[in-house]
């Protein structure tokens, strides 16, 4: 008996066999634009100086800055910013919720004008820099750490609605069919199956939330909205290298304090 | 026979005591954050007609400003593609040097990773205020605050990936003698590399929303327009710039998912 093989290979395509080149002239085109189109200042004169200098300020850094007791000092700014962080994501944790349930595409429909419109709006508001946000808030309420508290509790608004929504589309619906099958009504469902289910998980989300609004708390204030980025763009701008160099160590420890919090509260959580 | 006990919650429990201390510090943290920031809710409500003003001003974008911006969005860009590159080139041997799967030495992987995480503790704005220092203002100063900032996250990335590779191809190669470089080149590397450029992508798109406010402080792209149009007061172009940006981000967003998606 004799066999066939009944299919042979069949040679690659010419796509396939010249598609590496396509690509290799592709990323060639997108590097050499992007290479061309950007004007390299090049190292100024004083940069070498400058460098030299800003390594010494970062090794000597201005140790009385931690605390002179004149309420400007590292300390009390420091802690400053975690309260703009801390008050913010607590406000926005609140606010986000309802949007959350806005958002949340509970309906197995494609198009779902309530979800839809929720998550447009959540993107929008996601679309403002949290700069942006904070130079409008200093319009509206003066420079200060107020303005960085209303410009993180808004920002944050689009990144943990969308956050919240998402946990709420992919959660266990189980424990609320159990309420609903026992007779429970629509207020006892929510209060004994969906809350319990889904809180962990909204905490958890706050918690990561506020690791980045310490972050951004720290430079809000490069534009004047209170915390410790104001005394640090001063530092720089006068090029006072020591202090600029506390600065940083501050902003270092701090955030790598919250981090290992906030990491090892989120891991007691799930 | 004997049945077993009922359980009992014990008095911290039926008394809720967790919930309550909780709830008390989290009372007493926000009690005191308000205080330190002087959170003034009233303040707020008696400025909002300014604030009206600021966001009606804001729903009416300059359309004709788009052919002033359109070049520093091209620059916001390539200022994104170079510096993530540049970051991702440094991340790879920093990478391999903290995976646990290749390096046994615990205190060399102990000490790159602490340098990493000191790395990403920085924001990206901090990072730009110091390098227009250094570099002067313009892309210079950008392209290597992106290059620090994409260092630190995609290194990270790139050692998670590492450390989930098969060690099959690995061992097979070391029991033939294999140098350690030609295992990470034949044995590491192919494993990894549709990973690293997903990653690649994903830190690119990063980098894109975070170059359009790093020129803000002098770092080149379109934040130095941003930061004109708001000290101008002209909130039309503001409002122009930030729906630039949006598309922008959104092109980029779509191509690099489709890129991902191809890949992975």
């Amino acid at each position: 008996m004799q066999t066939t093989l009944s299919h042979e290979f069949s040679p690659r395509s010419l796509w396939q066999r010249w598609r590496w080149l396509i690509w290799l002239v592709v990323i060639i085109a997108i590097y050499s634009w992007a290479i061309g189109g950007l004007q390299f200042t090049g190292l100024q004169a004083s940069a070498k100086e400058v460098s030299k200098s800003i390594a010494n300020g970062l090794v000597h850094p201005d140790w009385a800055y931690v605390y002179n007791g004149s309420g400007e000092d590292l300390s009390t700014l420091t802690l400053q910013t975690l309260a703009i962080a801390f008050l913010g994501t607590i406000v926005s944790a609140f606010i986000s919720v309802p949007f959350a349930f806005w958002a949340a595409r509970t309906v197995h429909e494609r198009w779902h004008l309530r979800s839809g419109s929720g998550k447009v709006m959540l993107t929008l508001i996601r679309t403002f820099p949290e700069i942006v946000l904070a130079i409008m808030f200093i319009k509206a309420v003066g420079p200060g750490s107020y303005a960085g508290v209303l410009a993180i509790s808004i920002h944050s608004i689009g990144m943990l609605g969308k956050l919240f929504s998402e946990s709420l589309e992919n959660m266990d619906r189980g424990a609320e069919e159990a309420i609903t099958s026992a007779g429970g009504n629509h207020a006892q469902v929510f209060a004994l199956a969906t809350v319990p289910t889904i809180m962990p998980e909204f905490i958890s989300y706050t918690l990561y939330r506020f690791e980045i609004a310490v972050r951004s708390a720290s430079i809000l204030g490069m534009v004047g909205a209170g915390g410790i980025g104001t005394p640090m763009i001063f530092a720089i701008q006068t090029r006072n290298w020591p202090r600029v160099g506390i600065i940083l160590l501050g902003i270092v420890v701090m955030v790598l304090l919250i981090d290992t919090l906030s990491e090892q509260l989120r891991k007691k959580l799930i | 026979m004997s049945y077993p006990e009922m359980p009992q919650r014990p008095w911290s429990q039926r008394h809720h005591v967790r919930a309550i201390v909780w709830t008390l510090v989290l009372i007493i943290l926000l009690a005191l954050s308000s205080w330190a920031t002087g959170a003034d809710f009233g303040m707020f409500l008696a400025n909002l007609d300014q604030f009206t003003v600021l966001l009606v001003q804001m729903a009416h974008p300059a359309w004709d400003y788009l052919s002033v911006i359109i070049q520093p969005l091209y620059e916001t860009i390539q200022m994104a593609i170079l510096g993530t590159t540049i970051g991702a080139a440094f991340a790879i041997p920093f990478s391999i040097l903290a995976a646990h799967n290749l390096v046994s030495n615990k205190y060399l992987r102990g000490l790159i990773r602490f340098v990493l995480d000191l790395v990403r503790t920085l924001p990206d704005l901090l990072l730009a205020a110091i390098f227009v220092a250094v570099f002067g203002i313009g892309s210079t100063a950008g392209v290597v605050t992106l290059a620090i900032f994409s260092f630190g996250m995609v290194s990270k990335l790139f050692y998670e990936v590492i450390e989930t590779i098969d060690m099959g191809p690995l061992e097979a190669m070391k029991s033939v003698g294999a140098s350690k470089i030609t295992i990470i080149w034949y044995a590491v590397l192919p494993q990894v590399l549709n990973q690293f450029v997903s990653y690649f992508l994903y830190t690119l798109e990063i980098n894109v929303r975070a170059s359009t406010v790093l020129g803000y402080l002098g770092a080149g792209g379109i934040g130095v327009y941003l930061q004109r149009s708001l000290d101008q007061f002209n909130y039309s172009a503001t409002a122009m710039i930030i729906l630039a940006t949006l598309v922008v981000v959104m092109v980029i967003d779509g191509v690099s998912n489709h890129l991902r998606r191809v890949l992975l």
